[in-house]
């Protein structure tokens, strides 16, 4: 059991979802419900069990623990393990999906179908941040696709087709990239195993292809490479742009997996590729990161502040807030990819539990239009209040999830670079002035439009999904010693051995100190 | 221990306000946290009376942010400057719970049968809450979580008629306006972690002599650490105190309750800003500039916001200006490195400036709401409790008392503390006489606010004053423990703020050998050089102790640093010189508004231009809003239609965009059924990809 741990939770969806395929037939309401409730359960279930791989962690320790390896096809490895990097983003996964599935208890068309794409989705994700061998990692990453754009495809708004083909194409197109990447790590190092690709040192002498210096040599050309992928699952600016159009047209769900997991790859890999793998590459590439993330912070606040759509609005805040991850992780020290971490997993929460709000709303009038609503306060006081609190922790308030993982990154890109930290500290204010003007123009005001006054507050089920996530947004703002001593060791290692490298190679400018 | 009970127990009384009251029930949750308010306030005097200020206490409660050398607890720092503010704060604040009572008890915002009343209790225990939090911190990010948690709470109190919205918009003004301060607060705590390896006061203290000579690259430069890091540090308390460029939200501010008024916007949230730079005093000792920086712009706003206060109708809005003015007067005593003045104005004008906002809450409660002061006149009668405490109020705050001696109301204590100080500090510069001459608006504005409310005949509309009705008991009481203060607070504490060397430190809890030389000046300005050779003698000597060592007491003063003690010795005609300032702007007030009533419109005729231009506020709303605002937004539509819409999309998947309408009837086909029939053809092809990679770069 222990041994086989990270597969069965990994696999555990996948298996219910191949069980809801044979059984629960039928296209009546007790056949809908039936597959709801095994859905649930099924959720419910891997996020209990996942509870013994944190059980079971060691955080002191650096390398990967609970390591499972097997012989796959063709030779091929199968290969998994967590690390204090990727097992609070497994937690997370298991922790949003019975969420999730709660919160599509409105869904009416194809139920069956849809809760089976969402597990097999959750097995996929699960797969991503456990997999230790590139080849099983690749297809993860790859095949998470697929049941995102179908459920963007299929169970998503008007324009979902032009949405799910644009998400699909972004995210696909960046993906060639990086196989032909793997391909190239794999003629050179001659294995796939993540772990020993971590210690290889891949070259770095400058040479030059059609008279284009390229600095960091190989490892520059094998991180962007990666980067194009990752930069578009993230999403980094410029290539941000199908991110609002796959949140407006995905169902509510859909989003909540989008925003708090999906988005949540392009970090995980920039940590457990870009920086280990290819740190000189990294450290050369790491100005055009910062600027890429600062642009983004500041443009798309900008833009968030006009949006007339409730939830793209809440997306391009979303792209905001990934550019403090990537500027944490380019700090290379700490405190800065602490801070990632510790916001890809609070983003999680807090993004989630905003795109549930807005889903909450839009059950009840079907629509995403900001200037359909007003004055919501005096009919659903209790709404008003969640609302509330997850504008804040977006925002950053202190006392919040949102404020660590802000403070972290901010205090990490500060010790590197000033300018890039001015810029980003500037997102603080943009992003206060588009969410508190979101929420006043929804929920504050006066009950004037007709339409709104037949609106009821949070069902029970409804608060029953938030609670959780207030929970963990309260929690982890008050005490983050939770998520931070599990990030800590891995995080101090992987900086270390960052430095270690690019000072040897002549590169690093950095100061090592701050640790 | 004392010290986590009166955090804690408002945090209680707003969770149980908040969200028990259904429990509770209505009066049970007002009684409730107004209850625990007058426990903490209780114990706040006990902590400060029984306060051993040589020894700081530090008592941790929780652990916190800890990643790599950045280490944060929970945690409280009991000294002097946090017994201050502990007994301002939850005093003021039960007395403002308990007159809530009184003024929420029917609001004519809401409708029949609505619940506002604990909501109302909540925030306000809330906001006591996070205002114990900044002051009580021993680092830097507690105080900043304090920080923006009364931001939020003067936000969700300033927005509290939600359906007006002038009010939904004044919340959203006072909170952006909030962050751009916090935005330099952030990037001071960034610098200091930076520099220091600490966000930990302690630790920050005892490097501020090295970081005076360190030198810091930021943006594009180098800079002196010491000034760069209080002057960012300063912005945020520019922020949060209202100061010059960054004080719009407070006038906008008055659209929440009046109570609220009193509490966040005049006696405690705004005044966090000055107990910041008290509170980094060992930093800001040794940033000679920023120092120079905060005591001109407290100046410059101390009369700016007087000017405006001139000319305002609206009865909050004048005292909204007073506020802003007055903690312009702080923040000079700060920057000249008189903290302890700083803190005595800061606490005398606690009491007054809170009993003003009452007193005014309680005219507007009798007036049925109407606050235009046009609409006033003849009060006198009506109310005459509330013209009593208003009259102490306007007493205080104008400084009156007998020159040259140590007897009169708190504001002339202290108010004239601040001027001695300014004028020791800048050599009688032009800080000393913008005082001066503000002190002489402010006695203006605040008899004209008294004649036009309480003398004269009644304006406006007939019917509200035939039913103008004294407050209920529950909302003079606080008027009267509040005019306590406003009477005695300063005579009964000058000597601790404001005494001799020796007393100050002693309050201070200052070990006094740091300051023998500074007491040698004491004897007297003819002294000079001997205490100018003294004092250099103890730089020798302090450079050799100091350095890396904490700092004891609650407030630090550089052996160069004897503004205090010149401040006594300033000539007789400077510390008259307010109270002359005071007596003619009671004059012209008397003129203008009782014996010549037609003069304010015949001279604003006049002055026309002048005039709209204090009316309007120097246009500096108008001036952000052509500046930043309408900008932003443009900005945001340029990029969102022009950036994300034809360059991006336009360029990156021009192509792609041509290849989608093929998906896009194939997609139609996996609609109609075949949906994973098409998802299997994808597996599929990603494995043939990756059966690919394999054979052949595994064959090799």
């Amino acid at each position: 059991m222990d041994t086989l741990l990270l597969s069965f939770v990994t696999f555990a969806p996948a298996i219910a979802a191949s069980i809801l395929l044979v059984v629960a037939r039928g296209e009546d309401a007790a056949a809908d419900l039936v597959a709801k409730r095994f859905a649930l359960a099924a959720t419910s279930f891997t996020f209990l069990v996942s509870l013994f791989i944190l059980a079971q962690f060691d955080a002191s320790k650096t390398g990967f623990q609970m390591v499972e390896e097997a012989d796959w096809i063709m030779g091929l490895k199968y290969k998994m393990g967590v690390d204090g990097i990727s097992i609070l983003l497994v937690m997370l996964t298991t922790f949003m999906m019975p969420l999730v599935i709660a919160a599509s208890w409105g869904v009416k068309t194809r139920v069956r179908e849809y809760m089976i794409a969402f597990l097999f989705l959750e097995t996929l994700m699960l797969g991503v941040f456990m997999a230790l061998d590139l080849v099983l990692f690749y297809f993860f990453f790859e095949a998470g696709l697929i049941p995102m754009f179908l459920i963007i495809g299929i169970w998503g708004g008007a324009k979902r087709i032009y949405a799910s083909f644009k998400f699909f194409l972004y995210t696909f197109l960046g993906s060639v990239l990086m196989l032909v990447a793997m391909v190239a790590m794999f003629a050179q190092a001659g294995t796939t195993d993540i772990p020993s690709l971590m210690i290889h040192q891949f070259a770095f002498e400058t040479f030059s292809i059609l008279g284009i210096q390229i600095v960091g040599g190989m490892q520059t050309l094998l991180f962007l490479a990666f980067f194009a992928s990752f930069a578009v699952k993230m999403p980094m600016w410029p290539v941000h742009t199908w991110l609002p159009d796959a949140h407006v047209q995905a169902p509510t769900a859909g989003s909540v997996v989008l925003a708090a997991i999906l988005l949540k790859m392009g970090g995980y890999g920039f940590l457990r590729f870009s920086l280990p793998m290819f740190p000189v590459g990294s450290e050369v590439m790491t100005e055009f990161v910062f600027w890429l993330s600062a642009i983004a912070i500041v443009y798309t606040s900008l833009v968030a502040l006009v949006q007339d759509d409730m939830k793209k609005l809440i997306a391009y805040s979303s792209v905001a807030h990934m550019g403090y991850v990537t500027i944490g992780i380019f700090a290379v020290n700490q405190q800065g990819v602490d801070g990632a971490i510790f916001q890809m997993l609070s983003h999680g929460f807090i993004s989630g539990a905003l795109f549930l709000c807005v889903g909450v709303v839009y059950d009840r009038m079907h629509t995403r239009e900001i200037v359909a609503y007003g004055g919501l306060v005096n009919n659903m006081p209790a709404y008003a209040l969640i609302f509330m609190l997850f504008t804040m922790a977006n925002v950053g308030l202190p006392g919040t999830s949102g404020f660590i993982g802000e403070f972290l990154t901010l205090v990490g890109i500060f010790q590197v670079n000033t300018w890039v930290a001015m810029v980003a500290t500037s997102g603080v204010i943009l992003s206060a002035a588009y969410a508190l003007w979101l929420y006043r123009r929804v929920v504050m005001g006066d009950l004037i439009k007709e339409s709104l006054r037949a609106m009821t507050d949070l069902t029970r089920q409804e608060k029953m999904i938030f609670a959780p996530l207030i929970i963990m947004t309260i929690l982890l703002g008050v005490y983050p010693a939770l998520v931070l001593d599990l990030t800590g060791p891995s995080v101090a290692a992987l900086v270390e051995n960052f430095h270690a490298v690019t000072a040897e190679a002549g590169l690093s400018n950095k100061i090592v100190a701050s640790q | 221990m004392l010290a986590k009970i009166i955090l804690f127990a408002p945090l209680v009384g707003a969770l149980i306000g908040g969200f028990g009251w259904r429990i509770v029930g209505e009066k049970g949750a007002q009684w409730i946290t107004t209850g625990l308010l007058f426990f903490a306030a209780v114990l706040s005097w006990i902590v400060f009376l029984g306060l051993d200020a040589s020894e700081t206490q530090h008592l941790k409660i929780l652990r916190w942010l800890e990643s790599g050398t950045l280490s944060t607890d929970w945690s409280i720092r009991l000294d002097r400057l946090t017994a201050i503010m502990l007994i301002v704060v939850t005093t003021v604040s039960a007395l403002v719970h308990l007159y809530s009572f009184g003024y929420m008890y029917h609001d004519p915002q809401w409708k029949e049968g609505e619940c506002y009343k604990p909501r109302f209790f909540a925030y306000l225990s809330f906001f006591t809450f996070a205002m114990l939090m900044l002051v009580t911190s021993d680092n830097l990010l507690q105080m900043f979580f304090g920080w923006e948690g009364v931001g939020v709470a003067s936000y969700l109190l300033i927005g509290f008629y939600y359906r007006k919205p002038s009010a939904n918009a004044a919340a959203i003004k006072a909170f952006v306006v909030n962050r751009v301060g916090d935005f330099g607060f952030a990037l001071g705590i960034f610098g200091l972690y930076y520099l220091t390896d600490s966000i930990r006061f302690d630790d920050i203290f005892a490097m501020t002599s090295e970081l005076a000579e360190m030198q810091i690259l930021f943006l594009w430069t180098d800079w002196n650490a010491a000034n760069l890091l209080a002057f960012l540090l300063f912005i945020g308390a520019m922020g949060k105190s209202a100061q010059l460029f960054l004080h719009t939200w407070l006038p906008d501010a008055m659209e929440g309750p009046t109570p609220v008024s009193a509490l966040i916007h005049a006696a405690t949230m705004v005044t966090a800003g000055v107990f910041l730079v008290c509170r980094m005093s060992p930093l800001m000792e040794f940033a000679p500039q920023a120092m120079g920086f905060v005591t001109i712009l407290g100046a410059f706003t101390a009369f700016f916001a007087a000017t405006v206060g001139l000319v305002q109708n609206d009865i909050k809005r004048v005292i909204a200006y007073s506020t802003c003015s007055q903690l312009g007067y702080m923040f000079v005593a700060a920057g000249v490195g008189v903290y302890s003045v700083a803190m005595f104005h800061l606490f005398t004008h606690a009491f007054f400036k809170a009993m003003l906002f009452l007193g005014a809450g309680s005219v507007i409660h009798a007036m049925h709401h109407e606050q235009d002061m046009r609409n006033y006149g003849g009060l006198r009668k009506k109310i005459p409790y509330t013209f009593w405490a208003m009259m102490i109020g306007t007493l205080a705050i104008t400084g009156v008392g007998i020159p040259l001696t140590h007897f009169g109301f708190a504001g002339f204590l202290s108010k004239d503390a601040v001027i001695e100080s300014a004028w020791a500090g800048t050599d009688g510069g032009g800080a000393f006489w913008l005082l001066v001459v503000a002190a002489l608006f402010t006695s203006f504005y605040s008899w004209r606010l008294m004649f036009m409310t309480f003398y004269g005949s009644p304006r406006g509309d007939q019917h509200t004053h035939d039913h103008a009705h004294e407050s209920p008991i529950v909302m003079l009481a606080p008027l009267g423990v509040l005019a306590l203060g406003a009477v005695f607070s300063g005579m009964i504490w000058y000597n601790s703020f404001f005494g001799d060397h020796k007393t100050v430190n002693a309050f201070f809890g200052i070990p006094n050998h740091h300051s023998e030389a500074s007491s040698k000046t004491d004897h007297g300005d003819d002294d000079a050089a001997h205490g100018e050779s003294a004092a250099k003698e103890d730089t020798i000597h302090s450079e050799m102790t100091n350095i890396g060592k904490v700092p004891q007491g609650a407030i630090f003063h550089h052996t160069d640093n004897h503004v205090l003690d010149e401040a006594h010795y300033a000539p007789k005609w400077v510390k008259v010189s307010p109270f002359i300032a005071m007596l003619i702007g009671f004059v012209t007030a008397l003129w203008l508004y009782v014996w010549d009533k037609a003069a304010p419109a015949r001279i604003a005729e006049l002055n026309r231009p002048l005039y709209l231009f204090l009316l309007n506020k120097w246009y500096f709303d108008e001036i952000y809003d052509a500046i930043f605002v309408r900008p932003a937004k443009a900005l945001g539509r340029i990029l969102w239609k022009r950036g994300d819409g034809a360059i991006i999309d336009g360029t990156i998947n021009g192509v792609s965009m041509r290849i989608i309408p093929f998906f896009v009837r194939l997609a139609g086909r996996a609609q109609s059924g075949y949906i994973f029939t098409y998802a299997f053809a994808m597996v599929i092809g990603i494995v043939v990809f990756i059966s690919w990679m394999t054979f052949t770069v595994g064959a090799k």
